[in-house]
């Protein structure tokens, strides 16, 4: 009598699934391939990661730890200040010009205009293009083309070619990196715009509102969440960049703007391994307070939202 | 009395009418706007049209202009020996594998995942599990890459297949948020009600779950498909065989041998760009509906 009751009251194995995952297994064949495949691709390298940032392993041999030595020497190291002094630049810059510009177009995009479909197709084109590729084209426009047409019409400041610039290549990137993702942008920004009823735009104009009070007044309040959601969008992905600034200026001129993951990426090589690491890590942590920050603007926005 | 009745009567079929319709037919066009957006839009097209250009010119013609003038005679010599130089039907392949793997694994997992996790949300075991898998919203690819590119080459998985391994478990956390918030919307019911009918986990959800997942289904996988072809990064730095390359780092890998015929490389890139393109100005309108639902989600 018991033999048949002890298997499903006291067989460990169930006991210790049962007090992890008290459902029928189906769910669990689920779940857990998904939670073993993560922990290893993903978690176990970061850990492991964070583990080499405190030695000196070079990518292969033996190594100790030396504590917080190659932290010290990453907030000493030029290269990797200007890294971020660039990419912090260029993610605020890229992230406003991106929404502003989005966001003018998103609403004419969405006005009473001709060709409206043909028109959005065209501004949604670049969204699904490689940001490498696009970048090689628009190096030889801005390097070739740019200077001799502005030569031509005697404008100053495009005639030399701005990539080649050091103080001036970062506005290239910018450029670059935007055209990539407005986009993106246009359609958040479309998809807030039509849910807007247009009963509120007919209100408005026969209180006499003019474009200007109607967009700050009404659009803009009402598009509010969507340009938060952009916002984090935008700056997240700006803040990685990687393929705009290796496919425009390689990092160049000089060093002028090598971006954080390419700084981190140089740890393949010469031996930086676990200099890198850590190096890694600190952008992992300012990543992680943009992440922070920006989810509690949500969650304060969300409930009046 | 009547009248009041009789007004309202009148006005309200009004509103009511104009409420449906679309923004354009109602009011006159915008002519002014309309030649703004077009003009604005050259900034889109003329990239474009400047890279179709250049890859049917010859260097001759080329030359020293601006590279915008019209290709006269058209030179599709270029494509050819782009095509040959960069062995393009293998770059496209390795691109195609990678994406078809990306899309179907992105789709399945974390389909399965977000259906096992809301519906057994009662539990915390799953709701510690979603809180875990969301920790990697917060990992960038530029942070682990170090320890990662050893470990996929340790574990022989520096190939394609461990770059769409690594799409599928970098976008494992958005895709079950996207997923999860779209299933709480499906109403349980359906389910109890199969399962009543005698249908077991699997069964409910291959049959009743899956089909009802479809719109989701499309954002998620529109995206994967996006992210993966285009992606550089990770291919780059995760597949130690060159010949093993996606259509983009080929490109990169290319460089110094473009430089001699400039036209040739341009050739090259839009052939690694057409197949996006097409597929969007085919699928245009179920793209931008499914990014907006990702967006709103």
């Amino acid at each position: 009598m018991t033999a048949t009751s002890a298997p499903a009251g006291r067989n460990p194995l169930r006991m210790l699934k049962n007090l992890f995952f008290p459902v029928a297994p189906a769910y669990l064949l689920m779940i857990i391939p998904a939670i073993v495949l993560f922990t290893f691709f993903i978690i176990y390298p970061t850990i492991q990661g964070m583990f080499y940032s405190f030695t000196n392993f070079v990518g292969y041999g033996t190594f100790h730890s030396i504590g917080f030595a190659n932290y010290k020497a990453a907030f000493s190291d030029p290269t990797i200040r200007d890294s971020y002094g660039f990419t912090l630049l260029f993610a605020v810059v890229a992230c406003i010009f991106t929404n502003v510009v989005a966001l003018a177009i998103a609403i004419a995009l969405n006005a009473k205009i001709k060709w409206r479909s043909g028109l959005r197709t065209i501004f949604f084109m670049p969204m699904v293009l490689s940001g490498l590729i696009v970048s090689y084209i628009f190096t030889f426009i801005i390097s070739t083309s740019v200077p001799i047409i502005s030569a031509a019409i005697h404008f100053a400041p495009l005639e030399s070619n701005i990539l080649a610039n050091q103080h001036l290549a970062w506005l290239g990137v910018v450029f670059v990196a935007s055209w990539v993702a407005i986009p993106g942008a246009i359609i958040i920004f479309l998809a807030g715009l039509t849910g807007i009823s247009t009963e509120v735009y007919e209100a408005a104009s026969i209180d006499g509102a003019n474009v200007w009070t109607t967009f700050r007044r009404i659009t803009f309040p009402l598009l509010f969440s969507f340009l938060v959601i952009n916002t984090i969008l935008t700056f997240k992905n700006f803040l990685n960049v990687y393929d705009v600034v290796v496919g425009l200026t390689g990092g160049g001129p000089g060093t002028a703007t090598t971006s954080v993951a390419q700084t981190i990426f140089s740890g393949f090589f010469n031996g930086d391994y676990a200099y890198q690491m850590a190096n890694a890590v600190i952008f992992f942590l300012i990543t992680l307070f943009f992440a922070v920050f920006q989810l509690s603007v949500i969650r304060r926005r969300g409930g009046g939202l | 009395m009547a009248t009041e009745v009789s007004t309202t009567a009148v006005v309200a079929p009004r509103i009511r009418t104009r409420r449906p319709r679309p923004v354009p037919e109602g009011g006159r066009i915008n002519w002014g706007l309309t030649i703004i957006v077009a003009i604005v839009s050259l900034i889109v097209i003329l990239p474009l049209y400047f890279a179709i250009a250049m890859a049917l010119k010859s260097p001759a013609q080329t030359g020293t202009g601006t590279g915008f003038n019209f290709p006269w005679p058209i030179q599709w010599g270029n494509f050819r020996a782009a095509w040959d130089l960069t062995d393009t039907p293998l770059a496209a392949s390795m691109s195609l594998l990678i994406t078809l793997i990306a899309v179907a694994g992105e789709i399945i997992v974390s389909a399965l995942a977000a259906w096992a996790i809301v519906r057994n949300w009662g539990h915390w075991q799953f709701r510690a599990t979603f809180g875990y898998l969301m920790i990697a919203l917060f990992i960038p690819f530029p942070v682990v890459a170090l320890p990662q590119v050893k470990l996929m080459s340790a574990i022989g998985l520096d190939n394609p297949f461990g770059v769409a391994i690594l799409h599928i478990m970098f976008n494992l956390a958005f895709n079950v948020l996207l997923f999860s918030a779209f299933i709480r919307g499906i109403p349980v019911e359906l389910e109890e009600s199969a399962r009543l009918d005698g249908c077991s986990t699997w069964q409910t959800f291959r049959r009743i779950v899956l089909p009802l997942l479809a719109p989701i289904s499309a954002t998620v996988g529109i995206f994967a498909f996006l992210q993966s072809w285009n992606d550089f990064m990770m291919p780059r730095l995760i597949t130690s065989n060159p010949k093993f390359q996606t259509l983009p780092v080929v490109q990169y890998l290319f460089q110094d041998q473009f430089t001699t015929n400039i036209n040739v490389a341009f050739a090259s890139y839009l052939m690694a760009l057409l197949p996006t393109l097409v597929a969007f100005l085919i699928a245009q309108r179920w793209v931008v509906s499914g990014i907006m639902r990702g967006s709103i989600k």
